[in-house]
């Protein structure tokens, strides 16, 4: 058995030292100056109908964001994880499904081999992926000046703050600073990495006239695309956030009463 | 503590069944009427969370892979498919992700346990050295799974840590192609990534079994570190301790589905959302969380005399994990647990802190500030096992520790009985 005896260090000794060496470092650390004129800006936070516990998404949004995208981005981006048949499914557009028949029937699809081994075309389906702009991704560069503008469908989830950050990018453009040195066929846009983008400025006052009659402002339409984006990337949001309550009461309810049945089980339990 | 079997089977299939294959017997010696420590806290809980993480892991693994493609075509569509036109898949991929990250935060806080109150000790050193095997099966598994999905995160990470062989003398190029299964990561090694992260799983599950089997021979350590001096100390595990960790794995398990119902990709790397790309590099390569503080010892060491800093990193990176084996015989001191060590305990926290600081490091570029932290951190963390606990055990003066588990401690100590019955 282990007797007590008076003297070991005080107990502070130790830590004192170590908060000190802390201290110490933190005089010491070389201040690294940004590179100012080139790191991105953080894009400010908005406030967006899907983000929180209960959020879901503006199904009027959703369907102005689709128009947008068929009618601007579609030029460029493609999005191919979404189907027809994803723009009527419950929790996105949810577009009746004889308008997204209307709209994948204007599209014409390569199908084959028929009977005879050869490929014909035939109007699009609910069940095909929306249309490429591009063959592949070396037609792409070759239309972009040598860059490739992204596959769209998960894009949100595949930047930092995703939805806060397409929107700044997209209304972000502005006029390079004097000094600034802008390649060829470059934009100056502050939220993007390195601040020139190849993606020219999309949006513009009336661009595209809304079938809901909506203004098409700048910031109208960045809002319609960060809302379809978003359920693009995340088509089963509003399916996970309503699965989430019932989940949580029930395990909730069961640890309480686990923790009931705790104290009760142990209250002769002598321990500490 | 091996104890009398206390099994009565109460029907006539049991008594057959327990004569030919006594399974509900061992059953009900290891998991009903085993004595237990009646002061453990919830620190111990840890231990049955990880069980059913490890069970969470293996069956949504085990579902995911019916509609998963490990193909470099393929994967990361079908990772999409699974999210996208799989019933409840988003659901599965989710708990399979946001659980591994769970499994990771429980075994570092079980493994901190033992640290903290010596269960490492005489006689528990195999249990010790199966939780280090079972700790590299872990790091090893979440290495291969974070490859599957094939984004720009599981590709890269996947070329810098198979690179790491790369400096193994003489024979590390053609170790690398061996286990690339060609010039650089490409569609075979993703295959194999995938057989092996099948496969590592249930390895887990065998040595957790032996883990369990080397913990019910010594028994359970506690908060005071003594051993068990008669039943007047344990408690059966059920019904305490299954309803007291069935309690802690409540809470671990809302916490859980915080995470996957409200932030499923908050420990994600977004770049992961990004298709694998060999001809763009990512701006800054980080793997997971939990990888961070290693990956901060890695990139922390300088040249080494004629050892290039590459080479060093990577023996550095071994050792600070292989050191674990050793703790048992590193640690000097009798005392187990850190309630009677004043100063073990001061180091200890350091410890912890020093684990805290090399994460952070480990996320940031290795340069400025950040490579200081990560230096003056690994030299913590090598000097706290290889030089501190050495010498503690000689220069510390331990608490008056108590006699027994149910006896509080009496006055100095010395006047209480010699405690020893049963
Ligand atoms: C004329 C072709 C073109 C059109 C139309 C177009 N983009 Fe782009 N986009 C590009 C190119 C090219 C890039 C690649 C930019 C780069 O890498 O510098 C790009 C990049 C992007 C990016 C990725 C930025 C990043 O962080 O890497 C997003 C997001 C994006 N575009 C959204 C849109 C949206 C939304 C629309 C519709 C309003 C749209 N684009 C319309 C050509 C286009
Ligand atoms: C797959 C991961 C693991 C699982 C499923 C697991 C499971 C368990 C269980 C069920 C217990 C008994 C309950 C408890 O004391 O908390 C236990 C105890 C223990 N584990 Fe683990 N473990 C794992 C990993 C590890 C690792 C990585 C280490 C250390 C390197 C470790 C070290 C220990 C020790 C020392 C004990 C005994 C503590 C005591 O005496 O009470 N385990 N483990």
């Amino acid at each position: 058995m282990i007797t007590q005896t008076k003297r070991y260090p005080p107990r502070w000794s130790v830590l004192t030292i170590g908060v000190a060496m802390g201290l110490a470092l933190a005089a010491w650390a070389p201040v690294r100056a940004a590179d100012e004129a080139t790191e991105a800006l953080s894009p400010s936070a908005r406030d967006w109908s899907f983000s929180g516990p209960l959020g879901v998404f503006d199904r009027a949004a959703l369907q102005r964001g689709y128009q947008l995208y068929r009618e601007v981005c579609s030029a460029c981006h493609s999005l191919e994880f979404i189907a027809f048949r994803n723009l009527a499914d419950p929790g996105g557009p949810e577009f009746s499904e004889e308008a997204v028949k209307a709209l994948a029937a204007e599209h014409s699809v390569q199908d084959g081999p028929d009977e005879f081994g050869e490929m014909f075309d035939r109007p699009g389906r609910l069940s095909d992926y929306l249309p490429s702009p591009y063959l592949n991704n070396n037609e792409a560069r070759a239309a972009n000046g040598g860059s490739l503008p992204p596959d769209l469908s998960v894009i949100i989830k595949a930047r930092t703050n995703g939805p806060n950050y397409l929107y700044a990018l997209l209304t972000g453009y502005e006029d390079p600073p004097a000094d600034f040195e802008l390649a060829d066929m470059m934009n100056y846009n502050p939220y993007f990495s390195g601040r020139q983008i190849a993606m020219a400025p999309q949006l513009f006052e009336g661009i595209v006239e809304y079938s809901d009659g909506t203004e098409a402002s700048v910031a109208q339409m960045a809002k319609d695309l960060v809302q379809f984006l978003t359920w693009t990337a995340e088509p089963k949001l509003e399916e996970r956030k309503a699965l989430a309550m019932p989940v949580l009461i029930y395990m909730l309810i069961l640890t309480i009463l686990l923790y009931a049945s705790y104290k009760r089980i142990w209250r002769d339990v002598d321990h500490d | 503590m091996a104890h009398a079997s206390t099994y009565k089977p109460r029907s006539g299939f049991a008594r057959w069944l327990d004569s030919r294959l006594p399974i509900m017997r061992l059953a009900h010696d290891s998991f009903v009427d085993f004595p237990t420590p009646k002061n453990l806290n919830y620190w111990w809980t840890f231990g049955g969370i990880l069980s059913v993480c490890l069970v969470i892991l293996i069956v949504s693994g085990v579902a995911l892979s019916m509609h998963y493609t490990p193909h470099a075509d393929f994967a990361f569509a079908s990772v999409e498919h699974i999210m996208r036109d799989v019933n409840y898949g988003w659901l599965l991929r989710y708990m399979h992700a946001n659980s591994s990250s769970m499994f990771f935060l429980a075994v570092y806080i079980h493994m901190l346990r033992g640290l903290y109150y010596g269960s490492y000790k005489e006689p528990r050193e195999v249990l010790w050295i199966l939780g280090v095997m079972l700790f590299i099966l872990m790091i090893a598994s979440a290495f291969l799974g974070y490859v599957l999905p094939w984004g720009q995160m599981s590709f890269w990470a996947a070329t810098v840590i198979t690179n790491l062989f790369g400096v193994i003398p003489f024979i590390g190029d053609e170790v690398l192609a061996w286990l690339w299964g060609g010039f650089g990561v490409d569609g075979p090694t993703l295959n194999r990534f995938y057989s092996l992260h099948y496969l590592l799983a249930f390895l887990i599950a065998g040595v957790v079994v032996l883990h369990i089997w080397a913990l019910h021979v010594p028994g359970n350590n506690n908060p005071k570190g003594i051993d068990v001096k008669g039943p007047q100390d344990t408690i059966p595990f059920h019904p305490y301790y299954t309803v007291k960790d069935g309690f802690a794995l409540g809470v671990f398990l809302i916490v859980l589905a915080l995470l996957i119902f409200y932030a499923p990709n908050i420990l994600g790397h977004p770049d992961n959302y990004i298709p694998a790309d060999p001809l763009t590099t990512p701006e800054h390569i980080v793997p997971e969380w939990y990888f961070l503080p290693f990956y901060a010892i890695l990139r922390a060491v300088p040249d080494i005399l004629f050892i290039p800093a590459k080479t060093a990193g990577v023996i550095a990176m071994l050792l600070a994990i292989f050191t674990l084996f050793l703790l048992p015989w590193l640690d000097s001191s009798k005392v187990r647990s850190a309630r009677y060590r004043p100063l073990f305990k001061q180091f200890f926290w350091i410890f912890v802190i020093a684990c805290v600081a090399l994460g952070w490091a480990g996320s940031q570029s290795p340069e400025g500030m950040a490579l200081l932290v990560a230096r003056i951190s690994t030299l913590y963390y090598f000097a706290f096992f290889w030089v501190i606990m050495p010498l503690l055990g000689v220069i510390e003066t331990p608490k008056s520790v108590p006699d027994s588990i149910s006896k509080p401690v009496l006055g100095s100590g010395s006047a209480a009985a010699s405690g020893t019955s049963g």
